[in-house]
């Protein structure tokens, strides 16, 4: 394998520490989500990677198949369509969460959610 | 076939099938109230007849729709899953008998069926992480769980719930993520999901580094939902401002969920198939620990409200059972699980106390309550009676928990002695919190403007549930076989897939 065969890897990699970061760092409620979503997706990536076998076609039974004919992994793919299904769930309970906090404080930043809170 | 061997899928699905009636019904009055406690008790009688056949004859296994484990999903049950599963519906029907005045008082009758069914999907998702043998189903219950639990700390009657709730949600995620992560790599590397079968073929690629990343990121990630030091901030946060039965529900045993899936990636996974994991795990995990118990303990001494003093106690306690955990000994293991249970009974009697304060003080602040032991002698005298547990005096559940765990550390040699030493400190400190509250409860007036002393107990059935689960502190401190016997069998079928 080479440095570039495992291009799929690198970007979850990079995905990963993006989202991370925006998570981490970002002040914004919805900036923060957009973390979130990044963060879920590089797991999506991983596990969708994985389930490629070389050579390997759609797990789609036509018939009798080929006794030689390779397919890839679908599991992986149905463990995804359901973390996707938990992902989407999270997003917009989050995005409810922040419409719901911006309609008490006004805002949607958390430093100036920590002042209100502070002064009162 | 029988109702009985469907028991193991029953305790999972009956909450969830009743969860969508209960938000369609819609109705304002008392009804959800009820469906919801009688659904949840149900669920406690199923978990006690499933403790029973367990003891008598040992894990149960369960095939759902008839496809063979591990092309399909199969519940195991042994001890400590019936144990979990104990502690979970019991303390959601205790949370729900004793909170039904809080929870008119807090939250408007007019979501209250959809809090109720937030709150049956989240014992479905706890119950499940404890049922199931798949490594992705916990996964999946996981979800379900805290998805539902966001909701219903959202629905906490301050606005600062709404920000402790988008906190926990965060961290939440961030954590069943990274134990996703972790199922990734382990599924990478063994091609199954189901726990006992990866257990046998994780033989063959022992000790390579994939495997090593996998308990990294499953242990990263339990540690987040677990809100082990220091990554507990989302916790105290999340007690303080959610609704007061949602409090006592989560702090008897939501945390300890993901201690659960912990203990037993770490037992029955990595520990036998990572030569290099017992160091790992003890010289990562201990320092957090003390870290966790210490800092926990010395924070709850200064922090002004009930509710959030418990949660600091709460990320001491919790450090006392990974302690047991990352000691990869039989009695380590053995006094992690006996505190789960001890520490469900401690912190769900104190937290019916403090719900029974706040129903007549509107208040958990230390400050507003001045003189409450004249004024609801039973309900302070129970906290006491609870807090006594909590720092371990004999007699108490309490006690028989430190007592295994002191033993457990002992075994160490040096190191153990220090430990010990630390252990006590921090006991002290809980010495201190408690005696705080009694400070205020018994030897200070109240303050001006409040009639008087007439005595105003907590609603009765709140009095009752409290009461009972003093009676099982002092019960499960005096005659402790039944966490003993679940957890010596469950600790001698893991440490015997060790060897």
């Amino acid at each position: 394998m080479t440095l570039l065969g495992l291009y799929n890897y690198w970007i979850y990699i990079l995905l990963l520490v993006v989202g991370l970061y925006a998570v981490l760092v970002k002040s914004n409620y919805v900036k923060r989500m957009i973390g979130l979503g990044i963060f879920q997706s590089a797991v999506f990536l991983l596990f969708i990677t994985m389930d490629k076998v070389e050579g390997g076609t759609g797990p789609i039974m036509r018939g009798i198949p080929d006794p030689d004919q390779l397919f890839s992994n679908p599991l992986p793919q149905v463990l995804i369509l359901t973390a996707i299904v938990v992902g989407i769930a999270v997003t917009a309970l989050g995005l409810a969460l922040a419409i719901r906090i911006r309609e008490e404080y006004g805002t949607i930043e958390e430093s100036e959610i920590r002042r209100q809170d502070h002064e009162s | 076939m029988t109702l009985s061997e469907q028991f193991p899928i029953l305790v999972v699905i009956l909450p969830m099938f009743v969860a969508p009636l209960l938000a369609m019904l819609a109705s304002r009055g008392q009804l959800p109230w009820l469906i919801a406690t009688a659904t949840s008790a149900l669920t406690f009688a199923i978990a006690i007849t499933l403790t029973a056949e367990v003891l008598q004859s040992g894990t149960i296994e369960y095939i759902l729709g008839d496809w063979p484990v591990p092309f399909g999903i199969g519940l195991t049950i042994g001890p400590l899953s019936a144990m979990m599963l104990m502690i979970i519906s019991g303390a959601s029907t205790v949370a729900l008998v004793a909170g039904r005045e809080s929870m008119n008082a807090e939250v408007g009758s007019v979501h209250q069926s959809l809090l109720y069914s937030c709150w049956l999907l989240a014992l479905t998702g706890l119950l499940g992480i404890a049922a199931t043998g798949d490594a992705f189903n916990i996964f999946v219950f996981m979800e379900i769980s805290s998805l539902a639990s966001y909701v219903m700390v959202a629905n906490g009657p301050n606005r600062q719930a709404l920000t402790a709730s988008f906190k926990y949600l965060v961290t939440g995620t961030l954590g069943a993520t990274f134990y996703l992560v972790g199922v990734g790599y382990l599924y990478m590397m063994t091609g199954t999901l189901n726990i006992a079968d990866m257990a046998q073929r994780l033989g063959e690629v022992s000790d390579t580094l994939p495997i090593f990343i996998a308990a990294g990121f499953v242990m990263l990630g339990l540690a987040l939902k677990a809100a082990l030091f220091p990554m507990h901030a989302w916790m105290p946060n999340a007690y303080q401002f959610a609704p007061t039965p949602v409090a006592i529900f989560f702090a008897a045993c939501s945390t300890k969920v993901a201690l659960f899936v912990m203990l037993r990636f770490e037992y029955v996974l990595f520990l036998p198939n990572l030569g290099q994991q017992a160091t790992f795990l003890s010289s990562l995990l201990i320092p957090l620990c003390v870290g966790g118990f210490l800092v926990g303990s010395a924070v709850a001494i200064f922090e002004r409200d009930l509710k959030r003093m418990l949660g600091y106690s709460s990320v001491a306690q919790l450090a006392y059972i990974v302690l047991g955990i990352s000691l990869a000994s039989g009695a380590g293991v053995t006094a992690a699980m006996i505190h789960f249970f001890n520490h469900a009974l401690i912190k769900a009697a104190l937290f019916v106390a403090v719900a029974g304060m706040i129903i007549r003080f509107g208040s958990s602040s230390l400050d507003q309550l001045a003189g409450v032991g004249k004024r609801m002698p039973l309900t302070v005298l129970g906290f006491v009676l609870a807090g006594v547990s909590l720092i371990g005096v004999p007699l108490t559940a309490g006690f028989i928990s430190k007592w295994y765990l002191i033993q457990a550390v002992l075994n160490e040699g040096g190191l153990g002695i220090v430990l010990t030493a630390l252990i006590l400190v921090s006991s002290l400190m809980a010495v201190v919190y408690i005696w705080k509250v009694v400070e205020v409860a018994y030897f200070k007036e109240p303050a001006d403007g409040q009639e008087g002393t007439a005595r105003q107990e907590a609603p009765l059935p709140l009095l009752v549930v409290l009461w009972v689960l003093v009676a099982a502190n002092f019960w499960f401190g005096i005659d402790p076989s039944l966490p003993i016997g679940l957890a010596t069998q469950e600790a001698s079928s893991l440490m015997g897939g060790m060897q």
